[in-house]
């Protein structure tokens, strides 16, 4: 058969400025493939009808998984016969998105034989995304990666592929070990990634510090971020040689401390560390002269999701302060014990941080067995309506 | 490869990342005292050991194809000992560990057209979704606006411009905001404005109608048992879409009517102030592709106006918060709306309860 042509002026012109252009990586790899060639011909008519042209996914996937595979048709099968079916597999990516050019190799090997040879590196969950192939293709593809080492994310209503900032690896701020906490607890809970059984999706995000790189707060259910006990460590002669280079201490430091504990008088630095919230900010642009106390932990956050469907929510602290170790027990324990009242009481596609909201944060405190304390909140609450058990009653 | 296909494995989960870190990286996992930024394209971090690792950064589109990714493990096998890794913005990184290496690939990648930069106080990459490319529900595309706007920024990325602090550009082609667009300095979502349109014979085959129901966040939709299908009150429809992620059989796509809105104002990290949400400043601009020019000159003219006010280390957020919403919308001349003020779930917290504001 021989290949269609298609004319994509609008395209096109995505082709031009500095940054580099999708579009160049699709007719890259519509040179080798069928799929990719009819992507450009069916792209190029949403440019020009303005709205899409794909349908919702069917149930696809592999043998023994519940997920991992986004079935994918488009609406108009017989012009772009190469993308009827466009399912996406999602490839769990590794730890901190560290990789060497062989495993890449390896991947783009498999994926050049059974799909379109476009991929998202990465997808905004955190997974290796391969972008379109058939239904006949999955198993191979499967047999051919997981063969390799590699195996799939997470979809539907399981726990999404788990991930991480660069954390220790490369980062002086990171208070916990991101890389090994997202691959103990991706490994711990393979079951739950690939075989849904939840009431909607569950996402874990693991920030070394608060700076949280991962938009750990923002979008995932539970939330990991690094945090330290005691006094910020100083080194006066790096200070001094901020001042010298130029910086605005009292300006850009002293005055930008959101609890006013940073003074400076021309000379040293001093922290009143009893009143420091932890920010990050002074420590963010001073890093050769300042660094996070000695005792490390991660405080734990849950409930952030996207705003449908009683609007977006950010994580909020459950646990403080948690020392996280090898092997994690007391963090693996937690995310068990959380996902057995969300399992007991969730409705249909309702996230963890809905179900908080719904039921209220006493009744999910009381199945985690934590007290209530005044950082799980901003202020207390404002009316007058409020639950006493018979208990608190005697 | 061959044809006959190796024995498949399940619950193996991704491979150990230790495999994947660079020499200099693994010696000093957890050990590195500082850091310091050489250019937007580059930075350095030094160990307690006194070991260095440079970092380059490249921009890239996300969408690749296997070219792309192989032209990058080139480049790793010529100068990085086959090691590389990505940012969780979708850049490319490359790591050595001496400094004329990371000139010498700093040159290399410069001479094969590659984008270098986004370290430090810029415009990084945009987190974005799938788009027309992929997506069922898009209202918009993603690709396509993530290119404008970077074409658009460039020289933030790049270094030959600075700004007060980092600006977080996101994408999302419908509200169930697959990117991060809900806490990003300036973003953009696709929306559409018209209830969806029923099939009842297809709910009839293809939905759950107490799913559908309670997929509505305002309560518009409704049994209606003589169809065997669901009924919507218009009025009280905000268009979402989330009952069409439910049920197929209420399309609400409509090319005349979708377009995106502009979003400012988050944050996700604790640095100063707490995470923020973003917080609508324009309703509603029309699809216009390939390049969406309006959608440019909405960015364009928000970051100026930052850029003027700010002060160093300010994120967006941060400035709104100092001067208040009303001088934001006085400065960028964004004319405010009904649709600015809050009538959804969190509307009485938004509206303002005291005499002290600005003209």
């Amino acid at each position: 058969m021989s290949k269609k042509t298609y004319a994509t002026p609008l395209l096109d012109q995505l082709e031009k400025g500095p940054f580099p252009s999708f579009v160049t990586e699709i007719k890259r790899a519509a040179k080798r493939s069928d799929a990719s060639n009819d992507l450009l011909g069916i792209l190029e008519r949403c440019y020009n009808d303005k709205k899409t042209h794909w349908k919702h996914g069917g149930i696809v996937g592999v043998r023994g998984y519940g997920g991992g595979v986004i079935g994918r048709y488009s609406d108009v099968p017989e012009e772009y016969p190469g993308c009827a079916h466009f399912h996406t597999v999602r490839v769990n990516q590794t730890s901190g998105f560290f990789y060497t050019s062989k495993a890449l190799n390896d991947i783009c090997d498999v994926w050049d034989k059974y799909g379109s040879g476009l991929t998202n590196l990465h997808g905004s969950t955190g997974d290796l995304v391969l972008l379109g192939t058939n239904t006949d293709a999955l198993e191979p593809i499967f047999a051919e990666l997981s063969s390799r080492g590699w195996d799939l994310g997470g979809s539907g209503s399981a726990m999404r592929t788990p991930s991480c900032c660069v954390g220790p690896a490369r980062c002086e701020w990171s208070m916990i070990d991101t890389l090994d906490i997202n691959h103990e607890l991706t490994q711990a809970f393979q079951d739950e990634l690939h075989r849904p059984a939840f009431p909607y999706k569950f996402k874990i995000k693991t920030a070394g510090c608060g700076v949280d790189c991962i938009a750990s707060v923002a979008r995932a259910d539970l939330s990991l971020v690094g945090t330290w006990k005691g006094d910020i460590q100083i080194d006066q002669a790096e200070v001094a040689n901020y001042a010298k280079a130029g910086m605005n201490i009292q300006a850009e430091i002293v005055d930008m401390c959101p609890t006013g504990c940073i003074s400076y008088d021309g000379k040293a630095i001093k922290i009143d560390n009893a009143n420091c919230s932890r920010c990050m900010h002074c420590i963010a642009k001073m890093t050769k002269a300042l660094r996070p106390g000695k005792e490390r932990g991660a405080t734990i956050l849950v409930g952030a999701k996207a705003p449908f469907v009683i609007g977006a929510l950010m994580s909020h602290v459950i646990v403080p302060f948690m020392p996280l170790e090898p092997p994690y027990d007391n963090l693996k324990d937690l995310i068990t014990k959380m996902w057995e009242w969300w399992d007991e009481h969730g409705k249909n596609r309702e996230r963890i941080g809905e179900l908080i909201v719904r039921r209220g944060m006493r009744e999910f405190l009381e199945h985690m067995e934590l007290d209530p304390i005044p950082q799980m909140v901003f202020e207390p609450r404002r009316d007058p309506f409020y639950f006493w058990t018979e208990d608190e009653l005697k | 490869m061959s044809d006959a296909l190796p024995e498949r494995q399940t619950d193996i989960g991704p491979p150990d990342y230790k495999q994947f870190l660079p020499p200099v990286v693994a010696k000093n996992y957890g050990k590195w005292k500082y850091h310091e930024r050489i250019s937007n394209a580059m930075m350095v971090h030094v160990g307690e050991s006194g070991d260095k690792c440079y970092t380059v950064r490249a921009a890239s589109p996300r969408l690749i194809s296997t070219d792309f990714i192989r032209d990058l493990t080139k480049m790793a096998d010529k100068h990085c000992g086959g090691f590389l890794r990505f940012t969780t913005r979708n850049n490319v990184e490359f790591l050595v560990d001496d400094e004329n290496k990371a000139k010498a690939l700093e040159k290399d990648l410069r001479d094969a057209g590659y984008m270098l930069g986004g370290i430090g106080d810029t415009i990084s990459n945009v987190v974005h979704t799938q788009g027309w490319v992929h997506c069922h529900s898009a209202a918009t595309d993603a690709s396509g606006l993530v290119k404008v706007l970077m074409d658009e920024f460039a020289d933030y990325f790049t270094g030959k411009k600075g700004l007060p602090a980092r600006v977080r550009l996101a994408v999302a082609c419908c509200t169930n905001m697959c990117g991060a667009v809900h806490c990003s300095d300036i973003a953009v979502v696709g929306i559409h404005r018209k209830p969806p349109r029923i099939n009842d014979e297809e709910v009839k085959k293809a939905c759950e109608v107490p799913s559908t129901i309670a997929s509505c966040p305002t309560g518009a939709i409704s049994p209606n048992p003589a169809a065997k299908s669901v009924k919507i009150k218009e009025d009280k429809c905000m268009y979402c879409g989330n009952c069409y992620s439910v049920c197929p059989a209420l399309p609400i796509s409509d090319p005349e009517n979708d377009g995106v809105a502009v979003v400012v104002g988050g944050k996700i990290g604790s640095l100063r102030s707490n995470p923020k949400f973003s917080k609508l400043v324009i309703p509603f601009l029309k699809n216009n592709p390939p390049r969406w020019p309006e959608v440019t000159a909405a960015f364009r003219n928000i970051l100026t106006v930052y850029e003027q006010g700010a002060r160093k280390h300010e994120r967006l957020g941060e400035w709104v918060d100092r001067i208040g919403w009303e001088k934001f919308f006085a400065l960028t001349k964004i004319p405010f709306t009904h649709q600015h003020i809050d009538d959804f779930t969190i509307a009485r917290e938004t509206f303002r309860a005291s005499v002290a504001f600005k003209w």
